[in-house]
């Protein structure tokens, strides 16, 4: 019970836990006849009736929250009409007065009116504050908490003005989204965004393990080989007992050091050390099994929170399609000529074909076209597959060959110079990086021959394929290292597999970012899963995406045109982040998880050594709690289990999105209602098809109360 | 924060930076980039925040509205006299309109003042019209561009009065996943 509770905190038992939570607290209704909501239809409902409650007592409140509103749906009626204008603009100040400095804000940059207009309102808001707080009793203590609030805000405002000022690659994301629009431009952005987020977790890394482990060497001083060039290309060598590996770190707690006449002697069954009284001690072990978990459970929790996630899901496929291209498909951004010239033009053709759809409907396609068109799909995917699965046996059968060969090596009197064999070890990744480079070329020609409704299936069906290579290269890979490597390391000689496996982890990265610069997803997957036995990882991935930003840019802005086929790119960012990521983050999690319950630490290296399982120094820590506080022993044993997260997530966007088409259904049959009641003086013959629409949207609201009973019976839970 | 500058009093920037979505340097910056559009006519000086409107002729000369085809649209809406002289305000005002940071609600307010040439609080076939013909550069026949109005006009409007109002325009909008991303320009 105790391991569960241990490892379920470190992976998102947090992020599932409170989305069962929100769901059950927004959806499930509670027990009538006991708890503190019954007689409630949802539990949200009675934080609901406070706010009335208090809307009630104090009726600003629910103008406030109306007037925003109203400013956003009647946005011609402020400046139209001057009577009325006064008193709309005495009530706009006046909401504004009653607003926090955050509320106010927002509601002022919401605002559509012109920036004179807002600068009068903020002024005179401020002003009759000012005023309305002289004449207010403030008792001491919430006026110092207004202080702390207004200072809090003031330093997050400064450090958020910091970071934009840093501008990182402002001036060349300007030129690319000149010049080739917002598709090309979001895979730059997403290579600034995967930068952040590898410094935030080297920062981490780095103040959590690195920097202890570097400020208090371990006792034994390592044995320093001579530095020659390879080193930076292999890993090995020089580099081996270094802060790079996980077999350089200790695994005992960490003191400051003492003056010797303060110190004292401590001696236990197994070994005699010098203790300082009371002087800061870090557990190493404990802080590396944290900072590992504390890492992807950060990571989990930036990629579900993601802005670019909800922004752009489609709901309503059907209607309006051309009115969406005539005014949503202009990009403003684009300025370079050539470019303004091109997505003209493809704007236009566009426009024509939907028109040319639209007035001849769609043809019927003959059963034997889409026959034949199966038929090619099929032999295209066939391909893909058969090479997929040719190269994951290749690469296994290599491995082999390889792990063979350093069996061979390490039992035979003779050795080979070392450097011979260090070179040797760059053969796994450049056979990897080969097909990585080889393989998508063979997807795109299999590509070539099908044929596609729209570019932007094509790009996904490209993806997926690529996707899926990647994924079963790199579970081959994964199988090689925690299979064969870690499961007998003595027989390849080694002392330290988990070193071993973090060069690996380094040579990949290195040799993937000469050979396939257009491939980020592998080096994603080889540092999450290499940041447990490589902690400088993220360094070295931060380098790369620095350098392949500039590459990246310089190939785009010297060899390619705007695309000729514009294709909907509002969606790519979240394809980006979803396909890439998460299949990415999920593998790295489990083999990280596999790695720390599964796998037997070396003896003789890393801050996991003479431990069963790297799990046990977490186990170890909280027995230790418990043995000093016993009341966590309950806590312990009431752990919460998570229930599925996929499924909660999931029932809740399909009760949004049925929420979402049924207002918009809604509103619509409002608008005609409204008119048909307009309608009422015209002609009888109008009238009649007014008539008839009228009936077809009353019947539409029938469809709407039907489902939406439908849903409230079906609801999950009962 | 710190920088000595003498273009704007504390309290201005503080009023801009509260009232749009820029930050105090941005801020610096659109103001070097509106003097450069008329170094003679903009004073570097801007404490007593002075009456100077640069005209329309010299903004769309701007490297991010030089080839944009509702450019005039655009400067003519964020102009208080309606005829596309702007001030700095105005200036600063549409570039925070249709910045990154900027909400939905906000930007399909302005998005449909835009559209409505006649600015009748309408958007009409006429209006509809206009635009297309921009879009396309003269590319469609004039009965394509009809029917395009025709069809666009039966799509969107909801009340059946052959015109959208900004309901009928916001219903549409709110289904175009593309709308943030493309009405975005980058200063």
């Amino acid at each position: 019970m105790t391991t569960v509770f241990i490892t379920l905190l470190c992976i998102p038992s947090f992020v599932g836990a409170s989305v069962c939570v929100t769901y059950t607290m927004w959806s499930i209704a509670p027990s009538a006849s006991c708890g503190p909501f019954r007689q409630l239809k949802t539990m949200i409902q009675a934080g609901k009736r406070w706010v009335e409650e208090l809307e009630r007592v104090n009726p600003n409140l629910s103008v406030l929250a109306r007037a925003h509103s109203y400013l956003v749906e009647h946005p011609f009626s402020c400046l139209s009409e001057p009577a009325s204008f006064s008193s709309k603009r005495e009530r706009l100040v006046n909401n504004l007065q009653n607003l926090s400095v955050g509320d106010r804000e927002r509601m002022l940059r919401g605002m559509p009116l012109s920036l004179g207009v807002k600068s009068e309102l903020r002024q005179e808001a401020s002003q009759q504050e000012r005023q309305t707080q002289s004449t207010r009793q403030i008792p001491c203590c919430s006026r110092l908490k207004y202080y702390i609030i207004i200072a809090a805000r003031h330093g997050w405002y400064s450090w958020l003005s910091f970071l934009h000022s840093l501008q990182l690659w402002q001036v060349a994301l300007k030129r690319v989204s000149g010049r080739f629009g917002t598709g090309v431009l979001s895979y730059f952005i997403f290579l600034k965004t995967l930068l952040f987020f590898n410094l935030f977790l080297f920062l981490v890394t780095g103040a959590f393990l690195v920097l202890p482990q570097v400020v208090h060497p371990p006792d034994p001083p390592p044995k320093n080989l001579l530095f020659t060039g390879l080193e930076l290309l292999s890993g090995a060598g020089y580099f081996t007992d270094t802060v790079m590996y996980y077999g350089y770190y200790c695994n005992y707690t960490l003191h400051s050091t003492c003056k010797d006449h303060e110190a004292y002697i401590i001696s236990t069954a197994n070994e005699t050390r010098l203790e300082c009284p009371s002087k800061l001690s870090y557990n190493m072990p404990l802080a590396y099994f944290f900072t590992i978990g504390a890492s992807f459970f950060i990571t989990c929790i930036i990629l579900v929170m993601s802005k670019s996630f909800g922004q752009s899901f489609r709901i309503d496929k059907s209607h309006s399609i051309l009115a969406m291209k005539v005014f949503c498909s202009w990009d403003f951004k684009v300025s370079k000529k050539t470019s303004v010239e091109l997505m003209s033009e493809n704007i236009c053709t566009q426009i024509k074909e939907l028109l040319a759809e639209v007035n001849h409907k769609m043809k019927k396609k003959k059963a034997l076209e889409v026959l034949w068109r199966a038929t090619v799909h099929g032999l295209a995917w066939a391909i893909c597959i058969a090479s997929t699965v040719g190269c994951a046996f290749g690469i296994y059968f290599f491995s082999e060959y390889m792990h063979k060969n350093l069996e061979r090596e390490s039992r035979s009197i003779t050795k080979e110079k070392p450097i011979v064999v260090e070179a040797s070890m760059l053969a796994l990744p450049v056979v990897v990086s080969v097909i990585n480079l080889l393989v998508p070329g063979l997807f795109n020609a299999a590509a070539w021959m099908e044929d596609y409704d729209s570019p932007s299936f094509r790009t996904y069906v490209a993806i997926s394929r690529n996707l899926m290579l990647k994924m079963s290269v790199l579970g081959v890979l994964c199988y090689h290292w925690l299979g064969r490597v870690a499961k007998s390391p003595e027989l390849i000689g080694l002392q330290c597999w988990e070193t071993f496996v973090g060069q690996e982890f380094y040579r990949f990265l290195i040799i993937d970012f000469i050979f396939t610069l257009l491939d980020t997803l592998f080096g994603e997957f080889l540092w999450r899963l290499g940041v447990l036995f490589t902690p400088i990882l993220p360094a070295v991935q931060i380098i790369k995406l620095f350098l392949l930003f500039y590459i990246k840019k310089g190939s785009v802005m010297m060899n390619c045109q705007a695309p000729r086929k514009p294709y909907r790119v509002s969606q790519m960012t979240t394809v980006f982040i979803t396909l890439l990521c998460i299949p990415s983050f999920v593998g790295a999690s489990v083999c990280v998880t596999y790695t720390m319950w599964s796998i037997a630490p070396s003896a003789s290296c890393g801050p996991f050594r003479q431990l069963k399982t790297m799990i046990q120094a977490g186990k170890r820590w909280v027995e230790e709690l418990e043995r000093v506080n016993p009341n966590l022993r309950h806590l312990s044993n009431n752990h919460l289990l998570p229930q599925s997260v996929v499924d909660g997530q999931r029932k809740i966007i399909n009760l949004l999105q049925e929420q979402i088409q049924n207002e918009g259904d809604d509103k619509k049959w409002l608008i005609t209602r409204l008119q048909s009641i307009h309608e009422q003086r015209r002609t009888p013959a109008r009238k009649l098809t007014r008539l008839k629409l009228l009936m077809e949207q009353l019947l539409l609201w029938k469809n709407w109360t039907s489902s939406s009973l439908e849903v409230t019976r079906n609801k999950p839970g009962d | 924060m710190g920088n000595k500058q003498t273009t704007f009093t504390d309290e201005q920037l503080e009023a801009f930076q509260d009232c749009t979505f820029f930050t105090r340097k941005e801020i610096l910056r659109l103001h070097g980039r509106y003097r450069e559009l008329a170094p003679h006519l903009v004073p570097l000086d801007y404490t007593n925040s002075p009456d100077i409107r640069v005209p329309l002729a010299l903004i769309v000369t701007m490297p991010e509205l030089k080839e944009n085809p509702f450019r005039d649209r655009i400067v003519e809406t964020f102009s208080e006299d309606g005829d596309g002289n702007q001030s700095f305000n105005d200036f600063v005002d549409m570039f925070s309109v249709l910045c990154e940071a900027s909400p939905r609600a906000l930007k399909t307010i302005y998005a449909f003042k835009i559209y409505d040439y006649n600015r009748d609080n309408f958007i009409c076939k006429e209006d509809l019209r206009q635009t297309l013909v921009k879009l396309t550069k003269g590319e469609l026949s004039a009965e394509e561009v009809s029917l395009v109005c025709d069809k666009v006009m039966e799509e969107a409007d909801l009340d059946g009065d052959t015109k959208l109002s900004f309901s009928d325009f916001e219903n549409m909008i709110s289904k175009a996943p593309d709308f943030l991303s493309n009405f975005h320009i980058r200063i």
